[in-house]
């Protein structure tokens, strides 16, 4: 890990009408480092990611993305940029299959004088499809399978496996384990581990205390819109009943690192 | 791995539990068809359907009955060519009704750029314009007939795409106001005497040409470019498709856009083969489009079908209709047969794919 700034965002606001969902939050994402988003529902954790993915427009605030001001308009915008979000809802054609998916609207192409008639190169997209898969360490029986045939583990691993195919710089994961079973979580698990060796920073939302003490370097917690707490909890000495306290409200205003 | 049971999915994983492709089951519906057809023949008429029994085994194909196959093929052709435009509608997720209407305007409008100056050394006794407009060559009634066509199509598109309201409603609307175009154009009168080169466009096996000639096109367009892919991106989850960055409102226009172009080709093979236009031309063809890529395989939600299996539909179409010819029954009978095998094509689709559920 080095001291790269690869994502930060200054005074990041997020008012809808009268709610102020997220008020103020400044937050540094440093180059392999990989980050948990805790708190209750309706703290402002998913709100938070839906600013800095484009999905929604701040209220105010400013977002520097590896190293310069960003403005995404749309979703898209933040994936061409270079960050990469692996959304709680899977955004998979469930009649395509492993490379069509990873490459849906980025297509590997022939005669692209043809325009929308371009003619696909499978078998590029194949290779480069495994490549992807073997980088993450997904085991995928058949990627010539379609996404309707797969295991919601096996689903959630090819909506991950986007992430190493395209070399982003910053992957986003909301509650990726929420919905699966205890081989499937640990099988995605392991993708952020090897994510996590291969020095590609990672924001990581979830409710599992377990899975966010194993994983990650360092917990962010939301609470009513706000941080309330910055801890690291690889060097500092926190439990996971801190965190608790910090995510209910019985303890507040840390004089953690990283807060004015 | 691979026949891990997993935990809270439900779902299991394996090789041999693959889906055979949905086409395979079409080809032997048509030939189980054929086959109840042959027994038919056999029992009640004494004949064969598909073989030639009268022992001339000569050519390449002398052991088939080629005319019956020939008239078999030649009588699906202008629907199937309907129906290939249909197949990529309902892969993108969508319906269109109004095909037959459009066939039926574009007929019109088309066939009154096709008239010939003299009949039989007589004046054109039903001109719809005047001599200017006769004996020109057939390349412009042709690309005035697409051109509609193409029209009709970016109406549909543009309504779906854009204003989001169902394609039910929409291609249902055009489909109302295309038949009354159709009729508007002559005041219901029939236009008839094209040239002779408008008229070689639906001679002989032309039309099949045709048929065959689009289906390998856009089954290659479905399967191996960017525009099929997106199509059945779409069709399957268009809000994935969205996040892909797609543009899905520019190609929901496209596959309807094209979808209207090939109603187009229909009418004009279909003018061009019956030497005359009618404003009541191609009623109920959209149906019949939508039952050939039904009972092709092609889900109805969206996603799922090719052009092959589109191709296969129409084959059992024309089997039936010559089948019910050959064993001498009345036309009745085709059309409640033909209910019931599109019902039971839906049945099987929605079978299958609770079975690949629960696989």
């Amino acid at each position: 890990m080095n001291d790269r700034i690869i994502l930060e965002t200054r005074d990041l606001t997020k008012h809808y009408g009268g709610v102020h969902a997220l008020e103020g939050a400044d937050f540094i994402l440093r180059d392999g480092e990989h980050v948990g988003i805790m708190g209750d529902n309706g703290a402002g954790k998913s709100t938070f990611v839906r600013q800095i993915t484009g999905v929604e427009q701040r209220t105010r605030g400013d977002i520097v993305f590896d190293g310069r001001p960003v403005n995404f308009s749309g979703p898209l915008e933040a994936r061409e940029a270079g960050i990469e979000t692996v959304f709680q809802t899977l955004a998979l054609a469930d009649d395509l299959d492993v490379p069509d998916n990873l490459f849906l609207g980025r297509e590997m192409t022939r005669a692209n004088w043809l325009g929308p008639f371009r003619i696909l190169d499978y078998r590029a997209m194949r290779q480069a499809t495994l490549d992807g898969l073997r980088k993450t360490a997904v085991k995928i029986p058949n990627i010539r399978n379609t996404i309707r045939n797969m295991s919601g583990g096996q689903r959630q691993c090819v909506a991950i496996a986007r992430t190493a195919t395209f070399h982003s710089k910053l992957t986003i994961m909301d509650e990726p384990t929420a919905a699966l079973g205890v081989q499937e979580t640990s099988q995605v698990e392991n993708i952020i581990r090897t994510l996590k060796k291969q020095g590609e920073p990672l924001i990581l939302i979830s409710h599992n205390m377990r899975q966010v003490f194993d994983l990650v370097d360092r917990v962010v917690v939301f609470r009513r819109g706000r941080i309330c707490a910055d801890l690291d909890i690889k060097n500092d000495d926190v439990s996971g009943e801190d965190v608790v306290s910090y995510i209910t409200g019985a303890r507040d205003r840390p004089g953690s690192e990283g807060l004015n | 791995m691979a026949d891990d049971v997993h935990g809270t999915g439900g779902q299991t994983y394996d090789h041999k539990k693959r889906a055979l492709p949905p086409e395979l089951g079409v080809f032997t519906a048509l030939i189980v068809i054929i086959v109840i057809f042959e027994a038919l023949g056999a029992l009640f008429v004494g004949q064969s359907l598909l073989f030639d029994t009268r022992g001339r085994f000569d050519g390449p194909l002398g052991l088939f009955n080629v005319a019956r196959l020939k008239i078999m093929i030649l009588q699906v052709s202008i629907i199937g060519i309907i129906a290939i435009g249909s197949t990529q509608v309902i892969i993108s997720g969508g319906i269109d009704l109004s095909p037959g209407s459009v066939v039926g305007v574009t007929a019109m409008v088309a066939m009154s750029f096709a008239q010939v100056a003299e009949v039989n050394g007589l004046a054109n006794p039903k001109p719809v314009f005047g001599a200017w407009a006769h004996d020109i060559p057939a390349l412009v009634p042709v690309l005035i007939g697409l051109v509609i066509g193409l029209a009709a199509g970016v109406v549909n598109g543009a309504l779906i795409a854009y204003t989001r309201i169902p394609p039910f409603i929409a291609t249902l609307g055009m489909m109302v106001f295309a038949r009354g175009a159709a009729k508007w154009w002559t005041k219901g009168e029939p236009v008839s005497f094209p040239t002779d080169s408008y008229a070689f466009i639906g001679s002989g096996m032309i039309p099949v040409v045709i048929f065959v000639a689009l289906a390998i096109l856009f089954h290659f367009l479905l399967k191996n470019t960017v525009y099929g892919k997106h199509t059945y991106a779409i069709g399957s989850n268009e809000d994935a498709a969205r996040m892909s960055g797609i543009n899905v409102q520019r190609h929901k226009l496209m596959v309807y856009a094209i979808g209207g172009v090939l109603a187009a080709t229909a009418a004009i093979v279909l003018t061009s083969k019956s030497l005359t236009a009618q404003s009541g031309m191609g009623i109920m063809y959209e149906l019949d489009a939508i039952a050939m890529t039904v009972i092709g395989g092609v889900s109805l939600s969206g996603g799922r079908g090719s052009v092959i299996g589109t191709v296969l539909g129409a084959l059992i179409f024309g089997v039936i209709i010559s089948g019910f010819t050959f064993l001498r029954l009345d036309a009745f009978y085709q059309e409640m047969v033909k209910g019931f095998i599109i019902i039971s094509a839906v049945v099987l689709d929605q079978w299958r794919q609770q079975r690949a559920a629960r696989a």
